[in-house]
């Protein structure tokens, strides 16, 4: 066991855990944050999809021991009250069947939105080929994507227009 | 039906003040679809706060196919209540309160369609009469809608306003209770969001595998690889020393915990002999699993394997025979005439898994009673059936049912995996050893190798086609899997198969082979792997007859009619030709100019009280790699109450449907399962995934489910298009066994 100091959500944690535990369990088991999700295990279904200093990371696979800088998880994603435009459009769009998936969907979106704020079909084609949906969500997490990416836009106008 | 039995409403008022209205009435459905659900009451809830709010609980377990939304909807609808001041709540597992709690068979809505109007239509009455004494006016005169009563003279009260009197008034005779005429509906029909979507996208969702009580220790559990087997020892002291780890033991395999009230699922749900591993976080116990040297007995253990299978059902094709189910007229005359053209395919489909997206896994905290009081459990955990969990608790351990508090949670998919509850037993057997709360959690391994699989099999077709171009004669041959002459679930036919009930001169033939692997409902069972037989066979016919497909196959449903009039479980072929028609007009079938290499497929399936066709467009290049660009779907389910909700579940079939037939497979070999977790068993990712065209012919038929149906028809529309783009046809499922690749 050791001790590791992480940044998530912007709160800083000290826990004690084994080098080699998932960042995945020191999220859900030891700070109790749930919506991550365990899935496969093995990096396949990205259902556990976080962010490390701003980069989509399958925390399933990625040891404490290694985790570089700040976590942004689901929990975290909003500022504050204000939902992140993709979950607003997931909420509009009715994207969740079983909802298991959709953390990991939306992480994985909303890292791909940061540095592309206008995706073509392609761009998110390859953006969410790291997650699955067992539910086959597919056509409204594009049609959602695109819905998000509009309101960047609209609010990047908005703003220069002020 | 039902309808007529007792019936009863009760009323009470609910703390500061309000009118909380109970329905209980038999499940009128019960005898109609061969119940998933025991025949129980139901019981509802609406709850109406002195500022307005609108408390509806959900009665039936949520797993993504959008009831928590749909049922309160057609409450609301009823009440006259406005959307935006409903609150949906999960009702708790209560079976003398909410009768049988239970979601499987797309059987949720057309079970309590009724049962939920009366619901709201009672509610909307007894409000009625708390306006006319408080506003003093004829009750004819006035109307609830928008959650207000409003007088002819445009006087009106809230429903928040008149609650309190509301509870008061007399609870209406649910016999003559009207319903609203269809056309004035606001809310049903009309497309509303999920209910639970912010707590889902914000990651607030409370799934079972979220679950975390006071004082909980985690485990995990190893059951022998070959299935059967049991564990005699393991490396007990080496499995303590891990970090994390607290305990370590064996659980005998335990036939007690599969016994269910509940036929479709009685014996299936047994503890398996295995090693439980506990500790104090999930990591702590998946890495001593993975550390854990196993001595199995064998000797109990399967000995299935899937090459020997497929050997074995080839031989039996070629000898013909089997049970017969269907007669024939002049089937073999007809087959040895020699003007007639004969067509004989041989047809495979796989065992495939549920691969839930939220892996098995149940909290138990099993309580021994202190002096003298009895035992007590509570149990947490995401189930189609939660009430079903009891069950283990009541058999292996003696426990009273009224001792026994199960939570239900929102399923990370179901798809009739969770219908069934090892799992739970697990979880129960290793709190009860522990004496502690514990959280069992299975790792993806323990999910496919543990699952209840699809079962595969196999179908000899043989036909006649005479020289008009007709179909003179159908020989079916299915070739499946049973255990002790049974069938297990989803293998063999039904006797509301298509071509039993509508072809003239068909002989159905049946053949179970002896199977040892666990084999459950999936997606549609039975109807996903027929739909892709038939329909892939009536295209072959089509084609030997030189005749287009569209024309045969409406030939083949024959004349308009209802083969059981009134059962919703039953073909009835003027809706199917009307769907047929649908998909053919909107997909632009026999008249859209494609490329080369671009086909379009059609298929039509009914099942799960759905009539519903498909026409998928794909193309495929030179190395057989194909895409499907577009899924035509027409679909009469009778009226649809989310449209959202209904379009979802349709998008969510066809993407399974084509993630299935595309590239899934579960084999065996001497018991064991040799697919692990999503390296060798995948999925299909969004790049594939189709544009997605549904129309619904909305019929005044009584409105069905949409969980199910539109799946089977997908796999033969897509192996017909494969065929219409490149006279390749494909018998066997998956495609990438037989060389074809999605892209």
């Amino acid at each position: 066991m050791s001790k590791y100091t992480l940044q998530v959500n912007g709160e800083t944690h000290e826990v004690d855990a084994d080098p080699q535990m998932p960042l995945l369990w020191v999220i859900r088991d030891k700070l109790k944050m749930t919506g991550t999700k365990f899935g496969c295990g093995i990096a396949q279904c990205g259902a556990c999809t976080v962010h490390v200093n701003g980069a989509p990371m399958r925390s399933c696979v990625l040891p404490v021991s290694a985790v570089s800088g700040p976590v942004t998880t689901i929990e975290g994603l909003s500022n504050g009250n204000e939902l992140h435009p993709l979950q607003t459009a997931w909420i509009e769009h009715d994207v969740p069947q079983c909802g298991y998936c959709q953390s990991g969907q939306i992480m994985s979106a909303a890292a791909l939105l940061a540095s592309n704020k206008k995706p073509s079909d392609a761009d998110i084609d390859q953006a969410m080929a790291g997650n699955f949906c067992r539910c086959g969500t597919y056509v409204r997490i594009r049609a959602a994507v695109h819905t998000a990416a509009s309101f960047y836009n609209a609010d990047t106008n908005a703003k220069k227009g002020a | 039906m039902g309808l007529n039995r007792r019936k009863l409403f009760k009323v009470s008022a609910i703390a500061g003040g309000g009118l909380m209205l109970q329905l209980s009435l038999p499940n009128a459905l019960a005898e109609e679809g061969k119940p998933l659900v025991a025949s129980k009451d139901l019981n509802f809830y609406v709850q109406i706060a002195s500022d307005g709010q609108i408390t509806i609980f959900a009665p039936n377990p949520e797993m993504g196919q959008g009831v928590k939304t749909a049922l309160p909807m057609i409450i609301a609808e009823e009440m006259g209540a406005k959307w935006e001041d409903v609150v949906v709540v999960q009702a708790p597992i209560d079976s003398s309160k909410f009768g049988m709690q239970g979601s499987g068979g797309s059987m949720t809505i057309p079970r309590n369609f009724d049962a939920m109007r009366k619901m709201g239509a009672s509610a909307r009455e007894m409000l009625i009469g708390a306006a006319s004494l408080l506003l003093e006016v004829e009750r004819k005169e006035l109307e609830a809608r928008e959650s207000q009563v409003i007088h002819s003279s445009g006087r009106s009260m809230t429903f928040g306003q008149l609650a309190t009197v509301a509870a008061q008034q007399p609870v209406p005779d649910p016999e003559v209770l009207e319903f609203k005429d269809p056309r004035s509906y606001t809310i049903i029909g009309t497309s509303v969001a999920g209910v639970d979507n912010l707590v889902v996208a914000t990651g607030l969702t409370e799934f079972g595998i979220d679950v975390d009580v006071p004082g909980m220790m985690y485990a995990s559990y190893t059951r022998c690889p070959r299935r059967g087997g049991i564990a005699k020892s393991f490396n007990e002291r080496e499995i303590k020393r891990l970090p994390g780890v607290t305990d370590a033991f064996i659980l005998e395999p335990d036939d007690r915990a599969g016994k269910s009230s509940f036929a479709f699922m009685d014996g299936l749900g047994v503890l398996r002999g295995g090693v439980a591993v506990v500790g104090d976080n999930t990591w702590a116990v998946f890495n001593a699993k993975n550390k854990l040297k196993v001595k199995w007995d064998e000797s109990p253990a399967s000995q299935d394997s899937w090459p020997e299978m497929v050997e074995q059902a080839k031989q039996i094709a070629a000898k013909g025979g089997g049970d017969v189910k269907l007669p024939g007229k002049t089937v073999d005359a007809e087959l040895s005439n020699a003007k007639n053209r004969v067509q004989e395919s041989f047809y495979e489909f796989p065992y495939v898994a549920h691969i839930c997206m939220e892996p098995m896994n149940c909290t138990a905290d099993y309580k021994k009673g202190k002096s003298g009081e009895p035992d007590t459990l509570e149990v947490w955990l995401g189930s189609q059936f939660p009430e079903l969990a009891k069950e283990a608790g009541v058999n292996m351990f003696g426990l009273k049912p009224e001792n026994i508090k199960v939570n239900g949670l929102r399923m990370g998919g179901g798809f009739g995996r969770r219908a069934l509850h090892d799992f739970s037993a697990e979880a129960i057997s290793i709190s009860h050893r522990i004496g502690k709360p514990v959280k069992l959690t299975w790792t993806r391994t323990d999910d496919i190798h543990n699952d209840f699989f699809r079962v595969g099999g196999f179908e000899n077709m043989k036909a006649a086609i005479d020289t008009n171009g007709k179909l003179a004669a159908w020989d079916q041959h299915y070739i499946g899997f049973g255990n002790n002459g049974k069938p297990v679930i989803g293998s063999g036919l039904r006797g509301n198969e298509f071509s039993m009930v509508a072809l003239d001169n068909a002989r159905v033939t049946q053949t179970l082979m002896e199977v040892d692997t666990s084999c459950g409902a999936w997606r549609a069972p039975g109807s996903n792997t027929n739909a892709f037989v038939e329909q892939s066979f009536i295209h072959e016919l089509a084609e030997l007859a030189e005749r287009d497909h569209a024309e045969f196959l409406i030939e083949l449903m024959g004349s308009r009619r209802w083969f059981e009039e009134g059962k919703i479980s039953s073909l009835n072929t003027g809706r199917a030709i009307d769907v047929i028609k649908l998909a053919v007009e909107k997909s632009g079938y026999g008249k859209k100019k494609l490329p080369k290499g671009t086909g379009l497929g059609l298929a039509f399936y009914f099942c799960h009280a759905a009539h519903v066709a498909e026409v998928a467009e794909v193309s495929v290049d030179a190395n057989n790699n194909y895409r499907v660009k577009n899924v035509t779907v027409a679909v009469d389910v009778g009226p649809i109450v989310n449209m959202s909700g209904a379009i979802s579940q349709i998008q969510g079939s066809i993407v399974d449907g084509l993630s299935t037939m595309a590239m899934q497979k579960i084999t065996m070999k001497n018991g064991e399962i040799e697919q692990d977790n999503f390296n060798n068993y995948p999925v299909m990712r969004i790049a594939s995934t189709p544009s997605i065209d549904v129309h619904f012919i909305q019929s005044d038929n009584q409105p069905t489910g949409l969980g199910e149906p539109a799946l089977p028809p997908l796999a033969p529309a897509v192996t017909n298009a494969i065929f219409a783009a490149t006279g390749k046809r494909i018998r066997s499922m998956p495609l990438s066994e037989a060389g074809f690749t999605l892209v």
